[in-house]
C-alpha cells in the first residue's frame, strides 16, 4: 500500500512539475520540426518510473522565435466522436502561420486547448471503456479553409487513454497548410490485453507535435574523396588494436592444452619409471613363460 | 549474445568472401528452364513462295511479331515490341518483307522474312487520330517501286516497300472522316477510301494510286446513322448497319455513284431481338451477321438483293478469303458441335459444295474457336489441300491439317496474371521391387560415370552421357514431394481465365483447366481482374486431402460489378465448386486463420466496404468471431489520394439476413493534398514471409531490434506534374515522397522527401526494410534507396541481467496502439538500369541472407545482394564492421555480369518475379514471367546446408572402402612387425 502511495505521489509531483497549469492544458510544445523529427521522442513518456532513454521533460518556455513579423494567427478545431456517434467539437488548435519568402506557408507554435468533457461525454466515454470501443477524432485536411478536401480521421481504443488522467498524444503531419495525417494515441505504451481502468481525473493531458517531411539523404557522390580517403583508411586500421589474447586465443588454447598434456606426461613419466619397475621386471618373466614353448618349437 | 556473435562472425565472413554466385556452362538447364511464347494471335499471314511456304508470320496481343514453323510450331524468329507499340496490322510485301504497322499507325516497319532483321522503319505522322489501315496491293507499282498503302492519323500514305520512303501523301484533315476501308480493286491504278463523316454521311474518295491525286469525291447522307463495323462484299459494295442495329444497309459505289439499299434484319431473321453485329470478313459476295446467338450467312446478289445462305446457332468462326485460282476464293468455317469441331472449306460462289469437310476432336479445356486463318498447299496427288490455323478461347494456337491437330502452342502462358504454388502429393508406400532394382542399376551406372568424370578418366562420349543424364534426371520431374522442397507445382492463371499447373522440375504442363463456370455468358460477360489465392493447404491431412486454390474474378470493368469465385483442386485440376456472388469484390484478404479442414478464411471486401466471410460455414464464423475486434484493413483510393483504415463493426444491416456479412467503419484516413502529391505505388510485406530473428547484431557487439510489423505499408507519392514521363518536368517542380504507414492506426512512422526525383517507383518490402527505385532528375540517373526501421522500445532488452531476472518485455504482446519508438536509417545509391520488376528472395526460415531480384529493362533478372543496400555502409568501415560484412560505401550499386540469374536467356516482356521458399533453408525458387517463362533455383549464400548435385557419392564410398582396406592392411602389417619384434 505504502509503496503505491509513494508512487502516486511521485507521479503527481512529476506531472505537476512538467505541467504547471492543470485544467485544460494548452500544453505548448515547441515544435521545431527538424529538431523533433530527428529526436523522435522528445515527449515525456508515460509517467511510470520506468528507466528509459527518453529525453528529459521539455519545459514549455524553451525557445522562442524572434522574427514573428510575417506571421498570422490561425485556429482550427478538433472534433471527436464516441464509437459510432457523430462528431462534436472537442478543442481548438491555434498556431502561427508563417509565410516564407519563397511563397511556402508553414505552421509553427502550435497550441492546443481542450474542452473538458461534459457529463454526457463522460458517460459516453465510460461506455467506450467498458466495451473496449474506439474513441475517434478528426481534423480538417486544410487549416486555412476547413475542412479542405476531406476530414482526417484517427481513432484509438478508448482504454489506451486513461492513466491518472487522460493522456493523449497528437502527431500532426503537415505539408504546408495541409494536414496529411494525424497520429493519435496514448503517449506511452498500451499493452494488449487492455484492462478496464477508469481515469482518476477527467482532464486531458495533451501533447502535440507538428511534423513536416524530412529531406532524404543524397546519394553519396565520390570524386576526389576516394583519394583523400587513403589517409583516413590508414587511421581507421589503428583502432582495432586488440589485446594479444583477443587476437591469438585460438592458438593459445590448443598450445596451453598441449603444454599441459606434456607436463602431465612428464609428471607421469618418472612415476611410471618408478612404478613401472614391477611390470618391467614381470615382463621378462611373462615373456619367459611365453618364450618357453616357442623356444621349444625353435629347438625342434 | 557475445557467444552468439562469435558464432555468427565466421559465417558472415565466409559468406562475404563469395558475393558472386554464378553458374558454370555445364550447369545451365540443370535447375532452370526457359519457355518461349508469343501470346494470343491477332493476325496471321501465310507465306506462299518457295522457302517461306513452311512458315507463317503472326502478330499477337502481346505485341509480338513472330515467324513460326508450320510443321512443328516452333519459333523461327520473334520480336517483342514495347507495350505501347501495339501492332495494328501485318502483311507481306514483295515476297520477302513482313510489313507491320504499329503504335496507333505511326510506325511502319519492314522485317526481312527469313531471319527477322529489320530492313527499314518509317514514322508516319498525321494531323489527327484515326483508325489505321494497312493495305499491301499485290502488283501496284509507282516508278518500279512496290507500294504499301497506309491510312493513318487522317492521312493516306503510299510508302515504297523497298526502302520505306513515303512516295506521296494525301490529307483528309478538312473532312472529319471516320475511315472504314481502303480498297484497291485489283488490276487498276485506283485507290478508294470510304468512311463515314458526321455519323450519318457516307464518303467515298477515289484516288490515283500513282501520285495521290484526288480523282473523285462523292458523299451521300443516310438519316439513320451508322454503327460499328462494315464488311466489304466486293470491291464496290459494302454492307453496314444503321445506328439502331436493326436495318442492314448495302452500299454500292459503282462508278462513283453511291446508292443505299435497306433491308430490315427482321426480314432475314424472324426472331431477331437484340441488335445485330457484322463479323468482318473478306469473302467476296458473302458476309455474316450475329443476331443474339445466331449466326447468319448472307449472300449479296447484285444491286443489293440479299439471300440467306445458312442460319446456325452453333458457335462459328470464319476465316478470311484465300484465292486459290483465277477468280476463285475459298474460306474456312469452323463450327462447334459438342466435343468436336467441324471444319468446312467452301468456295465463295458455291455455298453447298464443300471443298473439305472434317471433324476434329477438341479438348474441352480450350474453349471456343476465336479466329481461323486458312492456307492451301498442293497435295502429293496435285490436288489442293487446306490447313487452318485456329486461335482458341484460351489463347492457344493450333494447326489443323488432314483432320488432325498437327501441333498446338499454349500461348495463353504469355499473359500470366497471377501465380501461386502448391506442394506435390506425398510419396505413398508400395514401390515395386523391379523399379528399385532398375533404379539401383541406373544409379550405380550413373555414379560410375560421374566418378570417371571426377577422376578425369571419362572419354568425350562419357562426358556427353553425364551431361545428358544430369539434364534428364528423372528425379527432378517426379510427381511427388521431395525432401528438399524443390519440386512443386506452379499454379498460374492467365488472362484468358485458364489455370495451368507447371512442374518446377522441367516446366511441363501437368494439367490445365479453363474456368468454364466463369466463362458462361449467363454468369459473366466480361471476366476481368482475376486473382489467385491459396484456399486450402493441408499439412495435417496431407495424405488424404488435396490442396486447392481460389480464383476470384469480376464480371465487368466497373468496381461494383458482381464477383465470381471458383475453387480448383491443385493435384487434379478439377473444379471443386464455383460461386457467382451477389456482391462485388474490391479486395480479398486472406486471414491468418484456418478451420479444421485447413481451409483458409478469406474476407472479401465489396465496393461498399462491407466484409464477406468465406467459407460460409458455422465453424468459420466461430473462428472469426473470436478475432473479430483484431481485424483491420486499409484501402487505397489512388485517384483521390486517400488511404483509409477500416475495422469491422457489426453484422450487416442489409435487408437480406446474412450472417457472413459484416459492416465496417473507418478508423483513420490519410489525405494527400491533391495539388502536391499523387499516389503512384503502394507496397506491403508478403503475408507469408518468415523472419528468423528480430535482433540484429551490429559491429560493436551491440544489438538492434528490427521493427517487424506485418501492418506496414510503403506509399510513394509524386508531384502531380511529375507523374508523366521522365524529363517532362524540371527538377524544381518535381519531388517524390516515401511514407511508411502503420495500417492499423494510420500512424505515419516515417516520411521522407526526395526533391528533384520522379517515378516510376518500384519498391520491395521485406522484414524491416524497404528498397525503392526512382529517377533522380538532378543527377540524371536512376537511384535506389533503402529505409530500415528499428524498434527502440526494445533497446533496453539488451541487458542480460533483466533477461535472467525475468524483467524483460520480450514475451509481452505487441500492440499497435502503443506509441512506437522507431528509428530509421536510410541511404541512397545510384543504379544504372531502369526496372521492370523487383522482388526479394525468400527462404523457409529466413536465416539465409537476402538478395534483391531486379527485372532489368533488358528483360533479364539480376541478383543483387541486400548488403549492397545497407544504410550503415560507410566510406571506411572499421575492422569490426568489415567482419560483420559491411561493404565500403560507393556511390553506385555494382552490376556484376555473373550475377544475372537468367544467365544467357531473356524473359521477353518481363512482368513479374515470384520467389517461393524451398524446404532447404539455403535455397529459394524463382519464377519470372512475361511473354516468356523462366524458372530457377537460387542459393543467396550458397548451398551451405546440402551437398551439391554433382557431389560424387561413389568417390566418397570408394575413399571409405580404400581407407578401411588401408586400415586392415596396416593392421596386418603392424601385427606382423610386432611379431617379428617379439621374435627378436
Amino acid at each position: 500500500m505504502k509503496t503505491t502511495e509513494v508512487i502516486v505521489a511521485f507521479i503527481l509531483t512529476l506531472s505537476l512539475m512538467s505541467f504547471p497549469s492543470l485544467g485544460f492544458q494548452s500544453d505548448e510544445l515547441l515544435v521545431d520540426d527538424e529538431e523533433f523529427g530527428l529526436e523522435g521522442a522528445p515527449q515525456p513518456r508515460s509517467p511510470e518510473p520506468i528507466p528509459t532513454r527518453s529525453q528529459p521533460v521539455t519545459t514549455p518556455t524553451r525557445k522562442r522565435h524572434s522574427d514573428l513579423d510575417s506571421d498570422s494567427k490561425i485556429q482550427f478545431s478538433l472534433d471527436h466522436a464516441f464509437g459510432d456517434s457523430d462528431f462534436s467539437p472537442a478543442g481548438t488548435f491555434s498556431a502561427r502561420l508563417k509565410t516564407w519568402s519563397h511563397g511556402g506557408q508553414t505552421l509553427t507554435k502550435l497550441r492546443f486547448s481542450r474542452n473538458s468533457f461534459t457529463d454526457g461525454e463522460k458517460e459516453k466515454f465510460k461506455n467506450l471503456l467498458e466495451s473496449d470501443d474506439f474513441y475517434r477524432i478528426r481534423l480538417p485536411s486544410n487549416v486555412l479553409s476547413p475542412p479542405g478536401r476531406d476530414f482526417i480521421f484517427s481513432s484509438v481504443k478508448a482504454r489506451c487513454l486513461p492513466r491518472e488522467g487522460l493522456d493523449e498524444h497528437f502527431v500532426i503531419h503537415m505539408e504546408g497548410i495541409n494536414v496529411l495525417a494525424v497520429n493519435y494515441g496514448s503517449p506511452g505504451s498500451c499493452p494488449y490485453p487492455r484492462n478496464l481502468k477508469l481515469p482518476a481525473k477527467w482532464s486531458f493531458n495533451s501533447h502535440t507535435v507538428l511534423k513536416n517531411s524530412e529531406q532524404a539523404p543524397r546519394a553519396p557522390i565520390f570524386t576526389e574523396e576516394i583519394l583523400g580517403g587513403e589517409n583516413g583508411e590508414g587511421e581507421v586500421v589503428l583502432p582495432p588494436e586488440r589485446s594479444f589474447w583477443a587476437k591469438y586465443w585460438m592458438y593459445l588454447i590448443p598450445l596451453g592444452l598441449i603444454v599441459m598434456n606434456a607436463i602431465t606426461q612428464a609428471m607421469n613419466l618418472p612415476e611410471e619409471q618408478a612404478t613401472g619397475q614391477v611390470p618391467a621386471q614381470g615382463q621378462p618373466s611373462g615373456g619367459a613363460v611365453q618364450r618357453g614353448p616357442s623356444s621349444a618349437v625353435r629347438r625342434r | 549474445m557475445a557467444i552468439r556473435s562469435f558464432l555468427f562472425l565466421p559465417l558472415l565472413f565466409f559468406s562475404s568472401l563469395n558475393p558472386i554466385l554464378s553458374l558454370y556452362e555445364d550447369q545451365v538447364g540443370l535447375m532452370d528452364w526457359h519457355q518461349q511464347y508469343i501470346g494470343k494471335v491477332k493476325q496471321a499471314v501465310f507465306h506462299t513462295q518457295k522457302t517461306g511456304r513452311k512458315r507463317v508470320v503472326v502478330s499477337t496481343e502481346e505485341n509480338v511479331i513472330a515467324s513460326l514453323d508450320l510443321r512443328h510450331g516452333e519459333i523461327f524468329w520473334r520480336h517483342v515490341l514495347a507495350t505501347n507499340d501495339v501492332i495494328d496490322g501485318i502483311d507481306i510485301a514483295i515476297g520477302k518483307y513482313v510489313i507491320t504497322l504499329s503504335s496507333g499507325g505511326s510506325i511502319l516497319r519492314a522485317w526481312n522474312l527469313p531471319d527477322g532483321q529489320m530492313v527499314w522503319e518509317s514514322s508516319l505522322q498525321g494531323p489527327k487520330h484515326s483508325k489505321s489501315l494497312l493495305l499491301v496491293p499485290t502488283n501496284l507499282k509507282v516508278d518500279k517501286d512496290n507500294v504499301v498503302i497506309v491510312f493513318t492519323n487522317g492521312r493516306l500514305h503510299a510508302v515504297s516497300s523497298n526502302d520505306g520512303e513515303v512516295l506521296w501523301k494525301k490529307d483528309f484533315e478538312a473532312e472529319s472522316l471516320d475511315d472504314q476501308q481502303v480498297i484497291q480493286p485489283p488490276g487498276s491504278d485506283l485507290v478508294y477510301v470510304v468512311g463515314f463523316a458526321a455519323s450519318s454521311q457516307f464518303e467515298m474518295y477515289q484516288i490515283n494510286a500513282r501520285n495521290g491525286e484526288l480523282l473523285k469525291h462523292e458523299s451521300a447522307a443516310f438519316s439513320g446513322g451508322f454503327l460499328g463495323e462494315v464488311s466489304l462484299v466486293s470491291s464496290e459494295t459494302l454492307v453496314a448497319l444503321d445506328s439502331t442495329g436493326s436495318i442492314l444497309l448495302t452500299i454500292s459505289f459503282h462508278n462513283g455513284k453511291i446508292s443505299f439499299q435497306r433491308t430490315p434484319i427482321s426480314n432475314l431473321v424472324e426472331d431477331s431481338l437484340g441488335p445485330a453485329v457484322i463479323t468482318p470478313s473478306s469473302v467476296t459476295g458473302i458476309f455474316s451477321l450475329k443476331v443474339n446467338a445466331i449466326t447468319v450467312f448472307i449472300r449479296v446478289i447484285g444491286e443489293g438483293k440479299l439471300e440467306v445462305l445458312e442460319k446456325t446457332n452453333h458457335k462459328t468462326a470464319v476465316s478470311d478469303a484465300l484465292s486459290i485460282s483465277e477468280g476463285k476464293q475459298a474460306f474456312a468455317l469452323i463450327q462447334h458441335a459438342g466435343s468436336e469441331i467441324r471444319l468446312t472449306v467452301k468456295t465463295a460462289d458455291d455455298w453447298d459444295g464443300n471443298l473439305l469437310k472434317e471433324s476434329i476432336k477438341m479438348d474441352q479445356q480450350r474453349g471456343l474457336v476465336h479466329k481461323v486463318f486458312i492456307n492451301n498447299y498442293i497435295r502429293t496427288d496435285r490436288s489442293y489441300g487446306f490447313r487452318v490455323l485456329i486461335v482458341m478461347e484460351d489463347h492457344s494456337l493450333l494447326l489443323l491439317q488432314q483432320g488432325e491437330i498437327v501441333w498446338s502452342r499454349e500461348d495463353g502462358l504469355a499473359s500470366i496474371v497471377d501465380v501461386t504454388t502448391s506442394e506435390l502429393p506425398v510419396e505413398k508406400d508400395g514401390v515395386s521391387v523391379a523399379k528399385v532394382e532398375h533404379n539401383l542399376f541406373e544409379w550405380l551406372k550413373g555414379h560410375m560415370l560421374k566418378l570417371k568424370g571426377t577422376l578425369m578418366l571419362a572419354s568425350p562420349e562419357d562426358m556427353v552421357a553425364i551431361q545428358s543424364m544430369r539434364l534428364k534426371s528423372s528425379e527432378k520431374s517426379k510427381m511427388t514431394r521431395d525432401h528438399n522442397g524443390f519440386r512443386k507445382l506452379l499454379i498460374v492463371l492467365t488472362r484468358a481465365g485458364k489455370l495451368f499447373a507447371l512442374h518446377t522440375g522441367d516446366g511441363r504442363i501437368v494439367w490445365s483447366h479453363l474456368l468454364q463456370s466463369l466463362h458462361k455468358p449467363q454468369v459473366c460477360q466480361h471476366l476481368i481482374g482475376l486473382n489467385l489465392y491459396q484456399w486450402q493447404v493441408p499439412h495435417h491431412h496431407a495424405m488424404d486431402e488435396n490442396p486447392s486454390v481460389l480464383v476470384v474474378g469480376r464480371c465487368g470493368p466497373s468496381l461494383d460489378a458482381p464477383g465470381v469465385l471458383s475453387f480448383v483442386d491443385t493435384y487434379t485440376g478439377k473444379e471443386l465448386s464455383s460461386l457467382s456472388l451477389v456482391h462485388s469484390v474490391a479486395q480479398v484478404i486472406p486471414l491468418p486463420y484456418t478451420d479444421s479442414t485447413e481451409q483458409r478464411l478469406h474476407l472479401l471486401i465489396d465496393a461498399d466496404q462491407r466484409a464477406h466471410l468465406y467459407p460460409k460455414t458455422p465453424e468459420a464464423i466461430g473462428i472469426f468471431q473470436r478475432e473479430f475486434s483484431n481485424i483491420y484493413w486499409y484501402s487505397v483510393e489512388d485517384d483521390n489520394g486517400i488511404i483509409k483504415g477500416h475495422a469491422l463493426k457489426s453484422k450487416c444491416t442489409c435487408e437480406v439476413a446474412d450472417e457472413f456479412c459484416f459492416d465496417s467503419r473507418e478508423l483513420w484516413s490519410v489525405v494527400f493534398p491533391s495539388e502536391s502529391e499523387k499516389i503512384i505505388a503502394t507496397v506491403t510485406r508478403k503475408l507469408n514471409e518468415v523472419v528468423h530473428t528480430q535482433a540484429k547484431v551490429i559491429a560493436d557487439q551491440d544489438v538492434m531490434y528490427k521493427y517487424l510489423s506485418r501492418n506496414l505499408l510503403f506509399v510513394a507519392t509524386v508531384a502531380p506534374k511529375a507523374s508523366g514521363e521522365i524529363g517532362s518536368v524540371t527538377p524544381e517542380e518535381s519531388w517524390f515522397v516515401a511514407y511508411l504507414i502503420d495500417t492499423v492506426t494510420g500512424r505515419i512512422l516515417h516520411r521522407v522527401t526526395h526533391h528533384g526525383s520522379q517515378g516510376p517507383v518500384h519498391a520491395v518490402f521485406s522484414e524491416n526494410w524497404v528498397v525503392y527505385h526512382y529517377f533522380n532528375l538532378r543527377a540524371h540517373r536512376y537511384e535506389m534507396s533503402v529505409i530500415e526501421i528499428y524498434d527502440q522500445s526494445r533497446a533496453d532488452d539488451k541487458d542480460v541481467w533483466k533477461l535472467v531476472l525475468g524483467k524483460h518485455n520480450l514475451t509481452s504482446p505487441i500492440s499497435s496502439y502503443s506509441r512506437p519508438e522507431v528509428i530509421t536509417k536510410s541511404q541512397s545509391y545510384f543504379f544504372t538500369h531502369s526496372l521492370k520488376a523487383i522482388a526479394v528472395t525468400s527462404t523457409a526460415k529466413g536465416i539465409t541472407s537476402k538478395q534483391l531480384l531486379i527485372g532489368t529493362i533488358g528483360d533479364q533478372v539480376l541478383a543483387l545482394d541486400k548488403r549492397f543496400l545497407d544504410p550503415r555502409r560507410s566510406v571506411n568501415p572499421t575492422q569490426a564492421e568489415k567482419e560483420e560484412g559491411i561493404i565500403p560505401l560507393t556511390d553506385s550499386l555494382p552490376i556484376i555480369p555473373q550475377s544475372y540469374v537468367t544467365h544467357a536467356f531473356r524473359v521477353e516482356g518481363l512482368q513479374g518475379i515470384v520467389t517461393v521458399p524451398a524446404k532447404l533453408e539455403s535455397t529459394t525458387l524463382v519464377f519470372a514471367h512475361g511473354v516468356d517463362l523462366f524458372f530457377t533455383q537460387l542459393a543467396p549464400s550458397r548451398t551451405y546446408d546440402s551437398l551439391t548435385e554433382d557431389f560424387s557419392y561413389a568417390l566418397l564410398l570408394i575413399t571409405i572402402a580404400a581407407l578401411v582396406a588401408a586400415i586392415f592392411v596396416t593392421w596386418i602389417l603392424s601385427e606382423r612387425k610386432e611379431l617379428q619384434e617379439k621374435w627378436r
